[in-house]
């Protein structure tokens, strides 16, 4: 019997899902972008939510669901001789009225605390701390107006703080996103947009460009850091430090000449070495003065993995230098050519950018 | 017998005469020809789309994927949408409506035959014109950019466009996506809506004006109601999308700034009128679907349909609500938080309608008596599949969790949940129905069942641990994702499934094309059914029904072999048989003369002209783009003068004339030269 076959398969999928439920309920550093393991109030507010509507949409589920098995199993022709044929029913007003309002008040009773949850999640609140986020091809701006730090690829904010982050783009729409700390927002041009952001504990949250945003949409990664109140100021005290141009002579002296001569510092800024202004640049390119402090680089996509070493972290940085248009299609970091000494030194350099 | 001549209309061409092979195709206005033009040719693109999907998985199946590079990957998830969206679903609901509207109707065919086959041309034009970007089109990166290996273009497969077939500007702008593959897209969908903007027209006009002697309204089966709402949902949004296409046609080529920021313009402007029209198609795309399913499901349960009048009401409010709730495609945007609670609401009211069609099937095969065809599984299954995709539908009406949800593959599943696991099951469902009515023979029930059954699994395979994997944080449209995103394992799987589809549909082509030659002769009245498309031949004449039929209640033909007992329950008339194999007796051979509309070499002819101003519109900067142009208006412009100057309808003369005879334009489709004498029952009658 097929209609029994089905519903074996049906049965072993239906097992299938609750497993994958349970490994994504358990959740840990092995899913990062985990939208059911929220971190901080906002997130926490619509995880509710959504196992609410989950949990009224099972009920639904099984018994429509049931209602068709049953009658599959129940009035299926059963090919004997004799079998009356069915009553010829051609409707019911009653029964119409009733699975029209029963849907309605099931729909009216999960709209309440959706359009409650919109407009305590939707705006930002007066009293937040302010970062701005720019979107640009295929990389994430950010700035800190009250500090005047400008950054990339990793967010920095302190924890148990609401951040109000008002966003644009100067490209095309992208989408920010850390399924940790909230939902998405777009960036769009020529427009403002705001995104809450508030983390419980201090951590590293991973996140990415949600909206397909040209060639190399997928390698439009983000990352969150929370910080306790006292290792954020710590750290706003770091990144609002000049870093002292190396000694002539020195591997970084070398790296910085490299850094000078070869077209990195068309687009890149370094403050106290080289500061041209937004009009000036080729293109815009991240702000690489306190480039060490940053765990990732390359629109957040390297280095892979949990943790990396450093070693791990030069690795990547080479391949990155290297070649940046096959590991990110489309960049508009082109491949300059470096020799594999100029990497090096470049590297040395760059990783004293603490 | 004796003749009414039509006065002859003086032509300047010769005039079309093949009746059978190649020229009987190129020429056809007959609806049911038509219609099989359409299947074979949306179901090709299936197999081209379905292909694309499979790329995509070998891509997906491990994290850090190198079997497709970016461009290709963005190429094809651009056209895989493309196709099974316009060149699949909509032309094979088509040939849907168009085989089966006029034999529901009781008709001779559609109002406008060459209107319907001038659509059908058009449309396999802008098929094609769309994947001549393989060869034709480029792709470089965006203006400054740079490629790997410092290419100028991606590679040939990447050259068709990438821009997702919602083709956001200003990503979708002369900026970002300078290539001419872009063009392609935008342009082949405007000439897909000229077709589809025909079509909607003539289906609605036959609707209203070719139904049969009897045949109000509230008598039209469900499918030809929900052919009618889906053409009016066309008629109101395809304009939508050809006007923001149009805007976007001259952003890239004319260098208006409509949807680009730094000049004044608003690409969240294409985001509005691109949803206006994308949630309504979205219904264009299912309704067909949910017509078939309440044809079939009545017949296998040998009951009527419940509540026909609500499941005819529910379709026409699901596609008047589906024009106020196209925000919730865009809730992460910056519309404004009161907008944002009341298209979230507006969303959660499609349900109630939706669910009372699904109470309403479910009411149908309740206290019936089932049989399990496999027309009756992929109802079934369609059922089944639709109610997931309506309920993972509902959580994207509850705003907040679609900030999370959207753009992840959750909505991927939720989609192709409702359009794979709905309109796709559906309409196996009805190609498995119709089949002995195309062919005169039926289809293999054992490889059909085998077909569903791999089907479903497949499908559950496939799009169900999508779900999971949205929840997880699984991004669209990445052509990468990263180890450390532990996201590989259900990927795996969902590969896997998809592979589960493709060995379905290889069964189904198997025992279509095996059935079609080989299959058992189908009986008159094979799965004793209740509309008008079976009291005729299969496969059907070119006239369709040799006696006018005329219709006094729903499913007259049911009402005409049963009767009701005290109980209410059906018994089979005494004379019934003999009644079934009386009506297709007489319908199949016709005492009056019959004049089918004219075949015409101009449909073709205005279609290839369309294509070619296409690409005048895109090279029109080249030395060749003007004369293209000009070639293809003129094309266009003196294809309608011909055939404006052509013949309305053909004469039908009795036997003794020669198709063949060059001398003559006629055509025989009464070979009984004892017949009556003749009644005018052209396509204008009623």
């Amino acid at each position: 019997m097929p209609g029994r076959q089905s519903q074996r398969l049906w049965r072993k999928y239906a097992l299938l899902g609750l497993a994958s439920l349970v490994l994504a309920a358990c959740s840990d550093q092995t899913l990062p972008l985990n939208t059911l393991d929220p971190r901080g109030p906002i997130a926490e507010r619509i995880d509710s939510l959504f196992w609410l509507v989950f949990w009224i949409a099972v009920i639904v589920f099984v018994l429509v669901q049931g209602a068709l098995l049953v009658a599959i199993v129940i009035f299926r022709d059963r090919k004997v001789d004799g079998q009356k044929e069915p009553k010829q029913i051609h409707g019911n007003a009653l029964l119409e009225v009733v699975w029209t309002v029963i849907p309605t008040l099931i729909l009216a009773g999960i709209a309440v605390p959706t359009i409650g949850t919109v407009f305590d999640l939707a705006e930002c609140q007066s009293d937040s701390f302010e970062v701005e986020i720019v979107g640009r091809q295929w990389w994430f701006e950010y700035s800190y107006p009250d500090y005047g730090i400008t950054t990339a690829n990793v967010l920095v904010i302190p924890t148990q703080t609401e951040v109000c982050a008002s966003m644009t783009s100067e490209d095309v729409v992208h989408n920010y996103w850390i399924p940790n700390l909230n939902g998405k927002r777009y960036l769009v041009p020529g427009s403002d947009t705001e995104l809450r952001l508030n983390a419980d504990e201090s951590g590293e949250y991973w996140g990415q460009c949600a909206e397909f945003c040209g060639l190399s949409h997928a390698k439009m990664r983000a990352r969150v850091i929370a910080l306790d109140q006292a290792d954020f100021d710590l750290w706003v005290e770091e990144q609002q430090e000049v870093p002292e141009p190396p000694a002539e002579g020195t591997p970084e002296w070398e790296g910085l000449q490299v850094f000078m001569q070869t077209g990195c510092a068309a687009c890149h800024v370094i403050s106290g070495v080289n500061e041209p202004t937004r009009q000036e640049v080729t293109v815009v390119a991240p702000d690489l003065t306190h480039f060490a402090s940053r765990g990732v680089f390359a629109g957040a996509t390297l280095p892979s993995g949990f943790n990396p070493t450093q070693e791990e972290r030069e690795i990547a940085l080479a391949a990155w230098l290297a070649d940046p248009p096959s590991i990110k299609p489309g960049s508009f970091m082109p491949d300059l050519g470096l020799t594999a000494e100029q990497i090096e030194v470049l590297i040395v350099y760059l990783e004293s950018l603490e | 017998m004796a003749t009414i001549a039509p006065p002859r209309t003086p032509t300047v061409f010769k005039r079309p005469q093949s009746t059978t092979g190649f020229w009987s195709w190129i020429t056809t206005v007959d609806h049911k020809k038509i219609a099989i033009l359409y299947g074979y040719t949306a179901f090709s693109f299936f197999i081209i789309g379905g292909v694309e999907a499979l790329l995509l998985r070998i891509q997906l199946a491990g994290p850090d994927g190198t079997f497709l590079t970016a461009a290709q990957y963005n190429g094809l998830f651009t056209t895989h949408a493309v196709t099974m969206i316009f060149l699949f679903v909509m032309p094979m609901a088509s040939a849907f409506f168009n085989y089966l509207l006029p034999l529901m109707l009781g008709a001779r065919d559609v109002a406008f035959p060459r209107m319907n086959a001038v659509s059908y041309w058009i449309f396999l034009f802008g098929g094609i014109f769309i994947y001549s970007s393989i060869i034709f089109g480029t792709n470089p990166a965006p203006v400054g950019g740079n490629l790997p290996g410092g290419a100028l273009d991606a590679s040939p497969l990447g050259s068709i466009p990438g821009g997702g077939w919602f083709l956001y500007a200003p990503n979708s702008g002369p900026q970002f996506s300078p290539g001419t593959s872009i063009d392609y897209a935008v342009l082949g969908l405007q000439i897909l809506g000229v077709a589809s903007l025909i079509s909607s027209v003539n289906f609605i006009v036959t609707i209203f004006n070719m139904r049969t002697k009897g045949m109000r309204l509230l008598r039209m089966p469900v499918f030809v109601w929900m052919t009618m709402i889906v053409a009016f949902l066309l008629l109101f949004s395809l304009p939508i999308i050809a006007i923001a296409l149009f805007m976007l046609t001259t952003d890239r080529q004319f260098g208006t700034v409509f949807f680009e920021a730094a000049s004044g313009g608003d690409p969240i402007l294409w985001q509005n009128l691109f949803w206006l029209f994308g949630h309504p198609e979205v219904y264009v795309l299912i309704l067909p679907a949910m017509g078939i399913v309440s044809e079939v499901l009545p017949v296998f349960s040998r009951k009527p349909l419940f509540g026909y009048p609500a499941i005819v009401f529910a379709g026409g409010a699901i596609a008047f609500l589906g024009f106020g709730v196209w925000a919730h495609h865009m809730l992460a945007s910056d519309i404004p938080t009161v907008a944002q609670a009341a298209f979230g609401l507006s969303t959660m009211t499609i349900a109630i309608p939706t669910g009372i069609k699904i109470f309403n099937w479910i009411a149908t095969i309740w206290g019936g008596r089932i049989r399990l065809t496999t027309p009756m599984l992929f109802s079934l299954g369609f059922v089944a599949l639709f109610v997931i995709g309506g309920l993972s539908g509902v959580t994207h009406a509850v705003v907040p969790s679609d900030w999370q949800q959207t753009d992840t593959y959750y909505i991927v599943a939720h989609l192709h949940y409702v359009l794979f696991g709905g309109a796709i099951f559906g309409l196996f469902s009805g190609i498995y129905y119709w089949f002995p009515k195309l062919t005169g023979r039926m289809y293999n029930e054992r490889l059909g069942q085998i077909h569903f059954g791999l089907m479903f699994f497949g499908m559950n395979l496939t799009f169900g641990p999508m779900h999971w994997l949205g929840l997880q944080g699984m991004v669209r449209r990445t052509w990468v994702y990263s180890a450390d995103t532990g996201l590989g394992p259900w990927n795996l799987v969902v590969t896997i499934g998809s592979f589960v589809i493709a060995t379905s549909i290889l069964v189904f082509m198997f025992n279509w094309t095996w059935s079609k030659r080989k299959g058992e002769i189908a009986p008159n009245d094979p799965w004793d059914a209740r509309t008008l498309e079976w009291t005729i031949p299969s496969p059907t004449p070119e006239y369709n029904f040799g006696v006018k039929p005329t219709v006094t209640v729903l499913d007259d033909f049911w009402h005409q072999k049963y009767d009701e007992d005290d109980e209410g329950r059906a018994v089979r008339r005494p004379e019934a048989d003999e009644l079934v194999d009386q009506l297709i007796e007489a319908n199949g051979n016709p005492e009056t003369e019959i004049r089918l509309p004219a075949p015409s070499y101009f449909p073709i002819i205005a279609g290839f002209g369309m294509m070619l101003l296409a690409y005048g519109i895109i090279y029109h900067t080249r030395p060749w783009g003007i004369p293209l142009i000009v070639i293809g208006i003129l094309m266009l412009v003196s294809s309608l003068l011909g055939w404006g100057g052509e013949p309305v309808e053909e004469v039908h003369e009795d036997a003794g004339v020669d198709p063949t005879d060059p001398e003559s334009d006629t055509e025989v489709v009464n070979p009984d030269p004892e017949s009556a004498p003749p009644e005018l029952v052209g396509v204008d009658d009623r």
